[in-house]
């Protein structure tokens, strides 16, 4: 395609005008942050150290980014054909969530300017290390696998040289996720006796893991029905409920994990006391996990309306687990001092409502949906 | 081999001497409106050492006991294990110090560390973590941190800790006043600062629900994993990548043979 010149096209509608707003109030605010330090703009402090940004943007955002490894596996490593029309939009929304999650962490550090000491300074025994190395990797891996979408429209000379990269780029893109999805859950292991038992587990690794595995089918449900009302495209119904059956057996095994782990653990009764904690995960495994799965083996699985509210429920429930580990299931321990100020607020909606547009900005330029992904080129 | 420090609790007063001793030595700034001396004194960024005032109850009558706190200098530090950045080592005299060009202000050392000791310069441009460095540089030289030489009732002793935790044994087995527990034995795998109390420890604010494993033995037995993990998942990917691909090849080319 693309033989006839295109032009660069950006529909201003008023939603649009609106994102673009709240995205220039976040970035002043951003810009305030950087000049007079994370205590001007947030409510930590030295009890809650971590907050809404590294909760929501880094945490949730990194899982729900996700569904470009579940999805990368599933198209390009296993090949499974009939998933390669969504394997494109799929592995764009993960890129750009990356980038908003690289963004985040870069705006909760308190020395941005030395962001890349662990580069140098080897702090191989932390698990965060795992983590910085395997998200700043990835997102670098994401952007060069990009390249072969983007040389087909920007420095076409290119293309070929990025085709042929491509499959080992694409074994990297889903091992580093592997890693550091489980690692994310891991940063928690030394929460050992603050973070409350319902999500304390040595298992944590393994149900963050896990849960960004299934949340990716989830994400691409959500995700082809916004750009199917807002690009006037249907994904094939087919696809998705293949996908979300996918999503559903891992779900399935986290839900049994999560049995046997709460049983060895003696973890019942604080969940049934309730308490903030045992209801906050009630709602959180009814919302994103149970009414998921009924849905997805019912007939209402079957249809666009159920598929996406599967992948909705699923979403929500995803951010409630993050969170819960953040911050609900500190308060125990550390007391509740800590609420986002609207400022921590507006920046993350903010980074949202850019991510989104730049989303629709790349979609309507580029070749990103409807794609016949390893056709003969 | 590492120094420590054995407090006494039963011989404080709570005049806050070593408190005045650590901010003069450390450069850190008085506030009036965040005492390091009190009934409910807070660490932060100038406060490194505090000293809380507890009425508790002994033998059925109220007593005060006042309480010294800093940083315990962990003998396996979550707060060295969890930094990425090697910003906070552990030296073999036994203080666990923090070189702030090399952090980054992530503050997962403010959440790993199990006694909640370090704190963050909030109301900075460019903040950095603090906390008690052990008076690192008269520990190297052989002599007691800042707190402890000025103390006038001796609370605190400064030493080796396997002769420190020998005394501390001592002390409260020839003597009943005392708890039979020493703070700091086996607390998160043991520390350099230890305590011994007449009042139980979890009355006197001490978090006594620590676990004894050493916490980055958790991080350690999860990331042990990774090499291996990487390995043998990226072969498999490898693999999987070529397979299926040739298989799918295969699979197209009957296709087009058999309705010819
Ligand atoms: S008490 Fe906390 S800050 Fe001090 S050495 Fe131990 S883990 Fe580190
Ligand atoms: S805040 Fe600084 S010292 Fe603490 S873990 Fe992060 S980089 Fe290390």
């Amino acid at each position: 395609m693309s033989a006839h010149a295109q032009k660069w096209s950006f529909r201003i509608t008023p939603v649009r005008v609106l994102m673009i707003l709240i995205a220039a109030l976040a970035a002043a605010i951003v810009v305030y942050r950087l000049i007079f330090g994370l205590g001007a703009v947030s409510n930590l402090n030295d009890q809650w150290p971590w907050g809404l940004w590294i909760g929501f943007d880094v945490l949730c955002g990194v899982a729900l980014a996700g569904g470009g490894y579940g999805t990368a596996l599933i198209v390009h490593i296993l090949h499974i054909e009939k998933f390669s029309s969504i394997g494109r939009s799929a592995m764009l929304s993960s890129m750009l969530g990356y980038i908003l999650v690289l963004i985040g962490l870069f705006l909760d550090i308190g020395q941005w300017f030395n962001f890349w000491r662990p580069f140098v300074s080897w702090g191989y025994h932390s698990v965060l290390f795992e983590v910085f190395w395997c998200v700043s990797l990835y997102t670098t891996v994401q952007v060069i696998e990009f390249g072969e979408i983007a040389t087909e429209r920007v420095g076409k000379k290119w293309h070929s040289f990025f085709k042929k990269i491509l499959p080992v780029l694409l074994v990297i893109g889903v091992l580093l996720p592997t890693l550091h999805q489980s690692s994310l859950g891991g940063l928690y292991l030394t929460e050992v006796g603050k973070l409350h038992p319902i999500w304390w587990s040595p298992y944590i690794p393994v149900f963050f893991l896990m849960s960004s595995f299934f949340v990716g089918p989830a994400m691409v449900c959500v995700e082809t029905a916004l750009s199917g009302w807002a690009f006037k495209h249907k994904a094939d119904l087919k696809v998705l409920r293949g996908l979300a059956k996918i999503g559903a057996v891992i779900m399935l095994l986290y839900t049994i994990l999560k049995i046997v782990d709460f049983t060895s653990r003696d973890v019942w009764p604080y969940i049934f006391a309730g308490g903030l904690e045992g209801n906050m995960f009630l709602l959180e495994i009814t919302l994103g996990v149970l009414i998921p799965l009924i849905i997805v083996f019912s007939p209402f699985g079957k249809t666009r309306k159920g598929l996406v509210t599967y992948g909705a429920l699923t979403a929500i429930g995803l951010v409630i687990n993050r969170l819960n580990v953040v911050i609900t299931g500190m308060v125990n321990y550390y007391g509740p001092g800590y609420v986002p100020a609207w400022t921590e607020i507006v920046v993350t909606v903010g980074l949202v409502c850019g991510g989104i547009l730049v989303y629709c900005f790349i979609v309507e330029n580029f070749n990103i949906v409807q794609h016949d992904e390893e056709s003969p080129a | 081999m590492s120094k420590g420090v054995l407090v006494d609790l039963t011989k404080c007063v709570g005049c806050g001497s070593c408190t005045v001793a650590c901010k003069l030595w450390n450069k850190r700034e008085f506030d009036k409106d965040s005492p390091a001396v009190g009934l409910n004194p807070q660490l932060d960024d100038q406060n490194w050492t505090t000293v809380s005032f507890n009425e508790v109850q002994k033998d059925g009558q109220p007593v005060w006991r006042f309480v010294k706190q800093q940083c315990l200098h962990c003998e396996h530090p979550a707060c060295a294990s969890a930094c990425f950045a090697k910003a906070f080592q552990k030296t073999p005299e036994g203080p666990v110090i923090y070189y702030p060009h090399l952090c980054v202000g992530c503050r997962y050392c403010m959440l790993a560390c199990p006694f909640d000791i370090p704190k963050f310069e909030w109301d900075k441009s460019f903040p950095l973590v603090t906390k008690c460095q052990m008076c690192s540089t008269k520990v190297a030289e052989g002599q007691a941190p800042a707190c402890v030489s000025v103390c006038p009732t001796d609370v605190m002793t400064f030493g080796e800790r396997d002769e420190l935790l020998a005394l501390a044994k001592k002390t409260i087995d020839s003597d009943n006043r005392y708890v039979k527990h020493i703070y700091g034995e086996n607390e998160a795998g043991g520390t350099n600062w230890i305590y011994i109390s007449d009042i139980p420890f979890e009355e006197l604010g001490f978090r006594t629900d620590v676990t004894t494993r050493p916490i980055p033995e958790y991080s350690h037995d999860f990331l042990k994993y990774t090499p291996a993990v990487a390995i043998s998942w990226g072969a498999l990917l490898t693999g999987l990548y070529a397979y299926t691909k040739r298989r799918n090849k295969i699979a197209k080319e009957e296709n087009k043979d058999v309705p010819m």
